[in-house]
Formats: structure tokens, sequence, C-alpha cells
């Protein structure tokens, strides 16, 4: 007999972004549980609206199923005195599985023998179980921020107000700091009046529903997408859907009406983005566009509520969006009274980072930095002098009124008063695409010059911070510099440009070490920076499919540039799975045990005698060299082609030569020859770390 | 409704719910969370329930009385639920319907907004509450003040009185709400918006005002040792507004300024550790006031 489960936990409005990781949470919480207790089921759905967190088990058996499990207890020697008698450990070993002596059998395990106890407990009724399990489902929610309210001893997003825990038809009664456990539900906050009784489990959708709310997100989500699309359709436009704008109205909305405002269409005027960021960042609006494209003065937002008094709701909303687009209007005029050269002067009284300084001295750094990268990048004259009119003007719209109000439009509007003052197109591409890109999976400048200032600007944020010791720790990450790493990372690989990491690291240190503000050295600051990088590397590279293995090899070996280290990645990927690979990985890692013994690579010919060691002598010799050009042509295929020529001089070597001999010139000659083959090996990467998949 | 019909109808609505109606505190603030009636109310054990209008004062939003959305002082209307009540959502929306706002004919949505005010140590979860999609009201659950975890959380709601106004009475311009009949919000106030904008932005006496910063400063500290607790936290006030039109008159540099705010939060602490103190010595008299929805020990 099974029956269907519903836990639902009332609460105050909870923060519509937490509600995606939360209801998988109590899916995954809930399913481990179950699991540990023996507790059959056959589906396990949650749902979530504002006000409700809800757990869902279809087909919960009733009573949970019995164990049985065999405990090992001490060995037999250990069980018994020379008398028979039960020792302490045995008494023990009773005592916490509560068996008593006739409980217990002998049993052999790898030659030894083991007293045993059988355990086996009746399963209870599920009922039972789920008053302690669900009160744990519930303090075992961890949410990004979370309070404490009325003496509860367990935190929460917001205030749990009920709890409906029904199980069948039958209420789960227990009480959690206070929190009564009830049938009775609430329905929508105004459309529904008093308390909804649920009778049975299974009852619980259609009564909610009864009383103005739809329980399932996906059902919301898909009435606000069909709503927003019939809405634009009668005006003749379509809605600019945004799926994450979708998902937090979804989780703000317990019965959704979209409705359609419009406003004057003298603000289309304005670039489109300040039109659209006071919509969707402020208001959660979906703006709508016509069938070419164009943005049409008509906005969609999403009620929580039914369609009563829609005109109501619609002229407030179109006031606020109205004194929004007036207030960008204004600043738009405002800000164009002055020239971004004079925007850049008010940097000065910009702070960055109380000890790196302003904004203006930020823009400085940037400048010295993207010079070296100009060099580095052989970048035209012409080229040049736009970029650093662009690190000039970059941070210039930070202090405009525009960028003041709606901080998600610097760079645009940057890019927006460059344009409108007459600078050159490269120069103010450059002002945008220096903030790419601005999240994950966000595109990569399109520009030499926009890329070089993006690199710029992110070293110096990262050196600058670790210059003062506030690198991220665990969930801290104040100036985002992991995501800020990773966006230089895939600058430098969508480029596909070579560059030593260290000297870049350098240059962009320089300041605060000439400043003196470094808090540490500067060789070891050098090398956390790296560091860093090389832990977003190994995440970008699992990111894009790379094995681990893989990518530790190549790693562990050096790393310093990124886009090197990527290629030998890929090349090794590639042959990572083909038999005359796999072979030679045996030979190297003896190689390689034996290369950790040696004093120096130092070889002395005259000292080979045997005809192993002088044949892989003279196999490495001729392979040596051109193998070392391959590397610096960066040529890996070829290289790793060489390397394999090596496999079977080597098993020879192993085959017929002792290494460790007595006479201490030739161990360290044989140990020697086994170094320069590491040598050479490690140019590309320590093969030792690559895992055989196949089994040979 | 006019703006004063619509405080005596706060002030009454709230007064049902068993809150003290308070009179604004006097010394300059810039919101109504720093008036010793939330501030200090909110550390402890000891229940508390507290209405008030409170002029609230930021320089920096001064602007000569031009814009009709920002002012050098405006209005909060401050209510402290402590604890917070487990309806505490339903007694707002009630108080919404006091103002004439019907929930049903509205749309209301409590969305995401934590607060925090570093100068005074102090941080909450809690949301704005939009009325068809403008933010009407601050919703907070204090969860520590003072620098010190919160012993009993209150609920702390703020109401931006003139923008409900100006939705009520559906106009666009702060200095067109109407105070009372035939008397507007400009005629009571824009001359002093105007002046105190000239004061803040041009004619403040820096010189005197970092003078004055040190000086209300030593004399909280020197208070506080003396265990006078009330009368050292209005000095934290006054360095609070001191900083605050120094800041407006771009008086601080940018390195000055973290160090400003770390010297009022350290007083702010201070006092919330004083006044705690002193609360346990008194052996906290408000625990048992029935007027708080407590039990009375006689």
């Amino acid at each position: 007999m099974s029956k269907d489960l519903l836990f639902e936990i009332g609460a105050e409005e909870i923060p519509a972004n937490y509600m995606p990781a939360t209801l998988k949470q109590v899916r995954d919480i809930s399913e481990a549980m179950l699991k540990n207790n023996r507790i059959a089921y056959e589906d396990i759905k949650t749902y979530g609206t504002p006000r409700r967190i809800v757990l869902f088990i279809k087909g919960i058996a009733e009573q949970q199923a019995d164990l049985e499990e065999l405990v090992k207890g001490p060995s037999v020697k250990a069980a018994y005195d020379e008398n028979g008698n039960p020792s302490k450990a045995l008494l023990g070993f009773l005592k916490g599985q509560k068996a008593e002596l006739g409980d217990v059998f002998i049993k052999e395990l790898s030659g030894v023998e083991y007293v045993y106890y059988k355990k086996q407990e009746r399963g209870k009724p599920v009922k039972e179980v789920l008053k302690t399990l669900l009160p744990d489902i519930l303090t075992s929610i961890s949410f990004p921020k979370s309070m404490k309210w009325g003496n509860k001893s367990f935190r929460f997003a917001r205030p749990v107000r009920w709890l409906v825990p029904i199980l069948g038809d039958e209420l789960i009664e227990f009480d959690k700091d206070g929190i009564q456990c009830s049938r009775y539900t609430k329905g929508h906050r105004v459309l529904s009046q008093g308390n909804i009784e649920i009778k049975n489990a299974s009852e619980y959708f259609d009564k909610l529903r009864a009383g103005f709310v739809i329980a399932d997100q996906e059902e919301r989500r898909s009435l606000i997408r069909r709503q927003c699309e019939e809405l634009a359709r009668e005006i003749g436009g379509e809605v600019l859907m945004d799926e994450d704008l979708l998902e937090e109205i979804v989780y703000l909305v317990e019965y959704p009406t979209a409705l359609i405002g419009g406003f004057e269409a003298e603000y289309l005027r304005l670039p489109k983005e300040v039109v659209i960021t006071p919509m969707k960042e402020h208001q959660r609006y979906f703006p709508v566009v016509d069938k070419s494209g164009k943005l049409m003065n008509h906005f969609i937002t999403v009620r929580n509520g039914d369609s009563r008094f829609l005109e109501t709701v619609k002229e407030g909303n179109e006031k606020v969006l109205k004194a929004r687009l007036a207030d960008a209007d204004f600043f738009y005029r405002e800000d164009r009274k002055e020239s971004l050269d004079n925007y850049v002067e008010k940097l000065k009284n910009a702070v960055f980072q109380e000890t790196l300084g302003t904004i203006y001295d930020k823009t400085q750094r940037i400048a010295a930095t993207a010079e070296y990268l100009a060099v580095v990048s052989g970048l035209s004259e012409d080229g040049k002098k736009n970029l650093l009119r662009a690190a000039y003007l970059c941070k210039a719209d930070l202090v405009t009124n525009m960028v003041k109000e709606f901080d998600e439009l610097q760079g645009i509007m940057g890019k927006e008063y460059a344009l409108l003052q007459g600078e050159d197109k490269e120069v103010a591409e450059a002002i945008f695409e220096h903030y790419l890109p601005r999240f994950a999976g966000d595109c990569t400048p399109e520009t030499l010059i926009g890329s070089i200032l993006s690199i710029s600007d992110k070293m110096d944020t990262i050196c600058g911070c670790f210059a003062i010791g506030i690198q991220p720790t665990g969930s801290q990450d104040p100036y985002a510099l992991r995501r800020q790493a990773i966006g230089v990372t895939a600058i430098i690989l969508d480029n596909s440009v070579f560059l030593g990491l260290s000297d870049l690291i350098e240059t962009s240190l320089k300041p605060f070490a000439l400043k003196g503000i470094l808090k540490g050295d500067e060789r070891s600051i050098k090398r956390d920076i790296i560091e860093f990088f090389r832990q977003r590397f190994k995440n970008v590279m699992i990111d894009r499919g790379f094995e681990y293995d893989i990518i530790d090899a190549v790693i562990n070996a050096g790393f310093d540039d990124i886009y090197d280290s990527y290629l030998k990645i890929r090349e090794l990927s590639k042959w990572k799975n083909r038999d005359e690979f796999l072979n030679i990985l045996g030979s190297f890692n003896r190689v390689s045990n034996l290369a950790s013994k040696a004093k120096s690579p130092e070889i002395n010919e005259s000292l080979f005698t045997e005809k192993a060691e002088l044949e892989l002598l003279h196999a490495f010799g001729k392979v040596n060299a051109e193998f070392e050009d391959c590397v610096n042509n960066r040529e890996y295929e070829k290289a790793l082609k060489l390397m394999i020529t090596l496999k079977k001089p080597i098993d020879d070597f192993f085959d017929s030569i002792m290494v460790m001999v007595e006479d201490e010139g030739i161990r360290n000659n044989r140990l020697g020859l086994l170094k320069s083959i590491e040598n050479m090996m490690i140019k590309i990467a320590d093969l030792s770390v690559v895992v055989v998949n196949k089994i040979s | 409704m006019t703006f004063q019909e619509i405080i005596l109808a706060l002030q009454k609505y709230w007064a049902d719910q068993h809150c003290i109606i308070a009179q604004p505190y006097d010394v300059e603030k810039g919101a109504g969370t720093m008036s010793p009636y939330t501030f200090l109310k909110a550390l402890g054990p000891e229940p508390w329930r507290i209405a008030y209008v409170e002029p609230s004062r930021r320089p920096a939003d001064a602007r000569y009385g031009e814009n009709p959305n920002r002012l050098y002082q405006h209005h909060q209307f401050q209510v402290i639920l402590k604890p917070s009540p487990d309806n505490v959502q339903d007694l707002y929306l009630g108080s919404l319907k006091a103002l004439g706002i019907d929930p049903v004919r509205h749309d209301i949505r409590f969305v995401e907004d934590n607060w925090e005010a570093p100068t005074l140590g102090a941080w909450g979860l809690g949301w704005e509450v939009w009325l068809d999609g403008m933010e009407i009201t601050q919703y907070t659950y204090f969860q520590q003040v003072g620098s010190i975890d919160c012993q009993l959380e209150s609920a702390e709601l703020t109401y931006g009185l003139e923008r409900i106004a100006m939705y009520i009475q559906e106009i666009n311009n702060v200095f067109d709400i109407e105070w009372v009949s035939g008397i507007k919000y400009g005629d009571v106030f824009r001359t002093a918006e105007f002046e105190h904008s000239k004061y803040s932005f041009e004619e403040a006496d820096t010189g005197l005002l970092f003078t004055l910063f040190d000086q209300y400063e030593r004399e909280a500290k020197r208070l506080l040792d003396k265990g006078i607790i009330l009368p050292a936290y209005d000095y934290v006030l006054k360095c609070s507004h001191t900083f605050n039109i120094l800041d407006a008159r771009k008086a601080i540099s940018v390195t000055e300024r973290t160090g400003f705010i770390g010297r009022v939060r350290n007083l702010a602490r201070l006092v919330a550790q004083g006044y705690l103190k002193q609360r346990e010595e008194m052996g906290y008299p408000l625990l048992n006031k029935v007027v708080f929805g407590g039990e009375e020990n006689e």
C-alpha cells in the first residue's frame, strides 16, 4: 500500500532568485533521507511560489523496509580470553549493538575469524518516521542569506508561518519551535479569504488553484509566456523574452496576469539600453519590439493577481516607468553638457579601493599595462593612439548621472557618449568592450584594442587586490576576482595569443610595488597570482570538456602561457586514447621514478659501456635537439611523435641495465641520462599523472 | 487624502495595534532608524512597539528645491514591532487599507531588499514593498544593531511619506503635495530646501565642521566613560550629521571617508554596549509591560 505525501512550508515572501536552487535542494535532501531510512516511493517533485516550498512524494510506502545488516565485531582472538569468556572488547560491541552474547556468530574474513552480529530492525510505520524527517528537511535547507526570527532555533530565508504535512489523508503532527502543523494552508494573499483545508494530499493542487494560487512553477512559466506573447501580438509586436527575468517573475507571483502598458514614444529617441534597463532591471517588465526588431513604446508586466482592476495597476506602473524614463532622459541631456574628459577629472574623487586609490589612478595603471600589451601584440601606432585614448576614457561614464543611477549601463553609456562627442569608433567600441565578459557565457571583446583594455583592467584589479592581501577566500570574493581571471583567460584563448603570465603580472603589479603598498614580498604575491590563474585555467579547461589528468599533466609541468598550455592540453587529449601513447606511459613512468633520484642531469659519455645504455643515449641524442625545436615552435604533435620513438630503447634499457649499482660514478651517470630524458618530457607534460582508463 | 491626513491615519492605525505614538526625536538624523526609539530599543530582550514620523536629513540629496523627487529633508513614518508578531505582513497590509489603498485593487509585492547601515553597524533582511511597481515601504527584520546580534528580532516598517502622498494624490512633483487643503508641501518647505541646499553645497564652514566632529566624538566618549548613554548617543547622531554635511560639501577625501565612517560605527557600537549593560542593570523594566503584549507581573 502506498500513499501520497504533501509537505508544504508556508513562509513570508522568499527571494525569487533563491527558489530554483532551494527546490533542487529539497528534492535532493528528501531523496537521500528516504533512501537512508529505507522508505520506498514512486516519484519526488518539488514546487515553489513566493510564499511556499512544496514537497510532493507520489506513492510513498506506508512501512519502512526491514533492516538486515551484518555487523562485524572484534576478531575471535580479541573477543574471548583463554577460558572462552567474553572480553571487554566483545562486551562493548554487544552493548553498542544492544545484542546478547548468544546472538553473535563467528565468520571468517581474509583468513581471520571475527565475531559477527546480524542486525535486524523491523521497519516502522512511515507516518511515525516522517515526524522526525520532515522537521529535519525544514532545517536542512540552506539559503544564500538566512535570518533569525521569533526565538526560533533554526534560520530560514524569511519567517516560516505555517506547515502542512499530510500523508494520504492523515495529518502528520509535529511542532517545530512553536510552528504548528495543521491541515490549513493559505491561498493568494489578497484574493483568497481565510484558511484552506487540505483533506488529503492529492486535492492540494486543486484546492490551491481555487484559492488563486498556481503551485506548479512550470505551469506559471508557460502561462506567463503565453499571456505575454498574446498581448504583444495584439499590438503587432513581439515580446523581448528574457529567460532569467521570466524565471524571476515566475517566483514573484502566485497567480499571474500579464498586462500591457505604454509610455510616450518620444523616449524611443534614447539609446535602446537606456529604455530597456529601467524596464527590465528595475521594474521587471518585458520590452516589446516590432516586426523589424525595433523597440516599441510598450511594456508588459505581470501582476500577482486576477484581471480585476487591471486598469489601476496598469496606470500605476505606467506612472512609475514614466518617472524613470523622465529621469533617464534628464540624465542623458545633463550628461552631455560636459565632455567625457571632464568626467575623467571627476574620477580623481571617486574611490576604487581605499588603499589602491581612485578610479583615476586605476585608469593610469590600465594605460601602463595596455601599453605593454600593445608592444607585445605588435599594435600599430594608430592603434596604440586609440588604445591609450580609450584607456584614459574607459571609466569616465562611472561619474555620469546615468551610470550613477543605472549602474548596469556602465560601458554602454561610455561608448554612447564617446560617439556623440566624435571620438574614433574604435575608441568608443573599446570603452564598451573593456567590461567584457560581464558574466559566465558572455562574449569576449571583438576588437584587439578592446581585448587589450579588458585584460589590462582586469589584471589591475586582480594584482591590486592580491598586492594588498584581499584575495578571494571561500565564498568571499568582493571584487569578483575569480570572474575577472576567467575573463582574462577567455580573452586570451579566444584571441589565440601567446602571452607570458608572469611578465604580465609583473607589469600590472609594478605600480603597487612602486607605491610601496605591497603586503608581503613581491615574489610570493606574484606566485600567488599565478597559482590563482592556474586554478581558474583548470576550471575553464574542465568546462570546455578536457579531462582532469591531462590538464594536470600539462599545468603541473609548467604554467605561464595560457594559450600554450591550452595547445598542449588539446594535443595531449587527442593522443590519450591511442594505444601507441598508452604504451609509452609505463616506460616513461619508470624513467620519472628513477630520475627523481638523480642529483643532476649531467652525463659522462665515456662511462657508458653497456649496449642498451649506449643505444638509449644515442636515441635520446638523436631526438633531443629536434624535440626542443618542436616545443619552441609549439609543434606538439611532432614532438610527441619523436618522444614515442624512445619507447623501445627505454624498455631495452630497463630490461638489461641495473641502474642502482654500487659504483657511484656509474650510478649517477645512468640516473643523469634518465633525468635528461625526463627534463625533455616535462617540456610538454608530467605524464606520470595521466590516468590510464583502459584496462589492458 | 492630504499629507497630514495620511500621517494621522497611520498614527491612528498603529496606535490601535498597541504602538506608542511618539514624536520625532529632536537631533538631526538621516533616517528614522537612527532615532534612539529604534536604534537602542532594538537591542536586548525587552519588547517594544512604537510608531513615529521622522524628518530625515540627507544633505547629499539636496536639490535646491528644484527636483520633483529629491529632497534635503524628507519624512519617514517609522514603525517598530518587537518582537515581530506572526501576522506582521497582514498588519502592514491593514495599514495600507487605512490609507485607502485596497490591496485587491492593486498589485502589491514583497520584493527582496536587504537593508544595511554601515555607520550603525546594523543590517537586516526584508523587502521593499511595491505598490503597482512603485516602492512605498522598506520592510526589515533586524538581525544586528550596533554590531551586536539582536536578541529579540524586530520588524521595522519605514514608509516613504512623500512617495505615498504623491501616489494617493496623483501628482508628479513633491512640492505639489497637498499638506492640508490650500497649503502645499512647497509652501511649507521650499525655502528650507533651497537654503539647506545652499548651505550643504556652498556655505558650510568645513573647518568648523571638522572641529565639531572631533569635539562631538570626544564628548560622546567622555560620556560613555561615565556610563551616561543617552546623551552620548545624541553626540553620535551629531557626528553622523556633521559627517553627512562634510560629505555633501565634498570636503572629505576618498581616503578619509572610510575612516570617518569607522569612527561613527565605533561610537555606535560603544553606545549599544553601554545601553545593553544599563538595561541589564535595571533588570529590563519593559519585559512584562502588558501594552506590548506581555503579561503584567502585578
